[in-house]
């Protein structure tokens, strides 16, 4: 599903420049629940970005669904991210002044999809994330862990590829993180593949491979016995 | 433009901020306002200079004669110059192919009217049939002057409409006889002038017949002119200076008057002073445009710094949406439509507004200068387009900021 070769990438920071990405060789088979684990400074949000094709790399190829990406103009990066990727994040990003529904069917709407259709699948997301009832609410009258469900319905509602979650429990306690991380495993054992960023190292025990990185470089890729979210709920 | 959707979004970005986009909306409501207003009183003064010159044709050249100032050919100051009808044949021989209609004219400034139990004073002129077209003159009653009334000298009277007015009310005025000085005078027509009841409460005589009947023998007073009009505005001024300046140098060369003397034989042409009022109304309407312009300029980089502004906030919420396929050109239609939607509902506003104001006010106004302020339906539909224009420009700016957002910066959590 993901192919990486020799990938670098460094940022200008004044007259220094600073060496993020040193090569890093990478690849995820469809069906798989990877997380990606290091330190600050590691590297591993700007290997997200990359994938998620809001960065480009240096060198290295970097083949998704086996179509290269490379050399994206803004509106051909603007369609393969609504195609191919589905984003979570830390801080949630749902849009403030639109409720569950509408923010769940905004993928659709960029896909130019009709607003009856529209509306249907997203409430079929919002079940799926069982959030049906709350579909008219504001992400304000919601709790946090609620808008991270809102949000994964979101990335789900196009049906990508690929599931990017950065941090996706980094700003909910302990009892919501188990409860989204169950959510998350449990999409994954429908066969969608998910990376997840994490630097907490129960949340990376929840996911079927953990990848370390430090200092630009993988420098450890282990599987492990996944562990169920649904046993500390 | 019919998405629901992005109207939505339109609605509630406004909802939030309802005092911030009052305030913008505001200056560029003033700003086509101000314009309408200014745009409606230039058209005002047009229409009010116009009634002005349509008193009188347009082309009209004026001869008077009055007293020497200057010493010439051995001659005292202080002679009284005298014109007679052989002056106007004199005329009529020289520059009768650039003339148009010609009349020589005897008039009495207050003379005593009675019709039965009413009276009035009114200026009594002598003139000819050409004077229906120097003045401009429409009739309402009967006919105008003849050359037969002329040649014969019959005592026939042409009133103006306030005359008729004032001396026969609703009763029909031709064929019936009123006395002027004393002496009687059938009434052939009513005349109307686009100058109004000034011009209209004036009495039309054959020329002849007042040079008799006031023992003025061959004596005129004035006489004018309308010249030949050619198509061309400049041609006709040009003609029209060098007519009027023939027949001065004629008239003073015959009277033995300094080509100098300017009290002694004045002529006069509508056309240079028109040429100069409608110089000067064009003028005024371009400083109208310019200023009306200013004021627009100003809601628009009032709009302009808003959606700025609006941009910056939704920054990360434009990363999000690129993030989730969101292209370009859709979040630059995005900002384009609420800036245009922003600065077309504010200056509609205006726009009515300030044809509200003249439609209700413009009537009332009717001085010598400012007549009817109004809008016209062209200037309307420019004023539209300008708004539209001005709401694409103000947004133009921000949309494209907006479309530069990096997603990778907008969602970098701080």
């Amino acid at each position: 599903m993901i192919e990486i070769k020799g990938l670098h990438k460094s940022y200008q920071m004044g007259s220094n420049s600073l060496h993020v990405l040193k090569g890093i060789d990478f690849s995820v088979k469809e069906g798989e629940l990877v997380s990606i684990m290091g330190s600050s400074g590691s590297g591993k949000s700007t290997l997200l970005n990359i994938l998620g094709m809001l960065d480009e790399a240096d060198q290295g190829t970097y083949d998704l669904d086996n179509v290269p990406i490379k050399n994206l103009n803004e509106k051909v990066a603007a369609q393969y991210r609504n195609k191919f990727l589905g984003f979570i994040f830390q801080s949630f990003n749902l849009i403030n002044y639109k409720n569950a529904l509408d923010n769940v069917s905004m993928p659709l709407y960029y896909q130019g999809m009709k607003r009856a259709e529209r509306t249907d699948r997203a409430m079929h997301y919002l079940e799926k994330v069982g959030l049906a009832q709350w579909a008219t609410h504001l992400p304000s009258e919601l709790s946090g862990g609620q808008k991270q469900r809102v949000a994964i319905a979101r990335a789900l509602a196009s049906d990508p590829k690929v599931l990017l979650a950065d941090e996706p429990t980094g700003a909910l306690d302990t009892k919501t993180s188990y409860e989204v991380m169950d959510l998350i495993q449990g999409i994954n054992d429908e066969g969608k593949t998910i990376l997840v960023v994490t630097h907490e190292p129960d949340i990376a025990e929840m996911t079927k491979r953990i990848v370390n990185l430090k200092d630009g470089r993988i420098i450890d890729d282990t599987v492990v016995n996944q562990v169920k979210a649904i046993a500390h709920v | 433009m019919f998405d629901v959707e992005r109207w939505q979004e339109i609605f509630e970005t406004i909802g939030k901020n309802k005092l911030r986009t009052f305030l913008t909306g505001l200056s560029v409501a003033s700003g086509i306002f101000i314009l309408v207003i200014l745009l409606g009183f230039s058209t005002g003064i047009q229409k009010g200079v116009k009634t002005q010159f349509a008193q009188d044709a347009e082309s009209r050249v004026n001869v008077w004669t009055g007293v020497t100032t200057k010493e010439y050919a051995g001659l005292n100051p202080g002679r009284r110059i005298q014109m007679h009808n052989s002056d106007l044949e004199n005329v009529d021989t020289k520059f009768g192919e650039a003339l148009e209609h010609q009349t020589g004219l005897y008039n009495i400034w207050g003379g005593q009217v009675n019709y039965g139990n009413e009276s009035g004073n009114y200026r009594i002129e002598g003139a000819n049939y050409g004077q229906q077209f120097i003045e401009n003159a429409g009739l309402s009653a009967g006919r105008f002057l003849t050359q037969k009334d002329e040649d014969e000298g019959v005592k026939v009277a042409i009133i103006g409409q306030k005359v008729k007015n004032d001396l026969f009310k609703s009763e029909d005025a031709i064929g019936k006889t009123i006395k002027i000085s004393g002496i009687n005078f059938l009434v052939a027509g009513v005349f109307t002038d686009p100058g109004g009841e000034r011009e209209e409460s004036r009495i039309f005589i054959p020329l002849s017949t007042a040079q008799r009947v006031f023992n003025a023998g061959d004596n005129l007073r004035s006489m004018a002119f309308t010249v030949k009009m050619s198509d061309n505005f400049d041609e006709a001024v040009a003609l029209s200076a060098a007519v009027s300046q023939g027949i001065e140098d004629e008239i003073k060369s015959r009277y033995q008057v300094a080509p100098d003397d300017r009290s002694a034989v004045r002529v006069r042409y509508n056309l240079e002073e028109a040429q100069k009022i409608y110089s000067l109304i064009d003028t005024i309407r371009m400083v109208f445009w310019f200023v009306g312009i200013g004021t627009i300029i100003a809601g628009v980089v009032g709009v302009s710094n808003i959606m700025l502004i609006i941009v910056k906030e939704r920054t990360k919420e434009i990363g999000v949406r690129k993030a989730l396929g969101a292209l370009p050109s859709s979040i630059i239609a995005m900002i384009l439509h609420e800036s245009i939607f922003i600065t077309a509902i504010a200056g509609f506003l205006g726009l009515f507004l300030g044809v509200g104001l003249l439609e209700l006010i413009g009537p009332q106004i009717d001085s010598d200068f400012i007549k009817f302020p109004q809008v016209d339906f062209t200037t309307a539909i420019s004023t539209v387009i300008i708004l539209i224009v001005a709401g694409a420009i103000a947004g133009y700016i921000p949309a494209r900021r907006a479309a530069n957002i990096k997603p990778i910066e907008a969602l970098r959590d701080e």
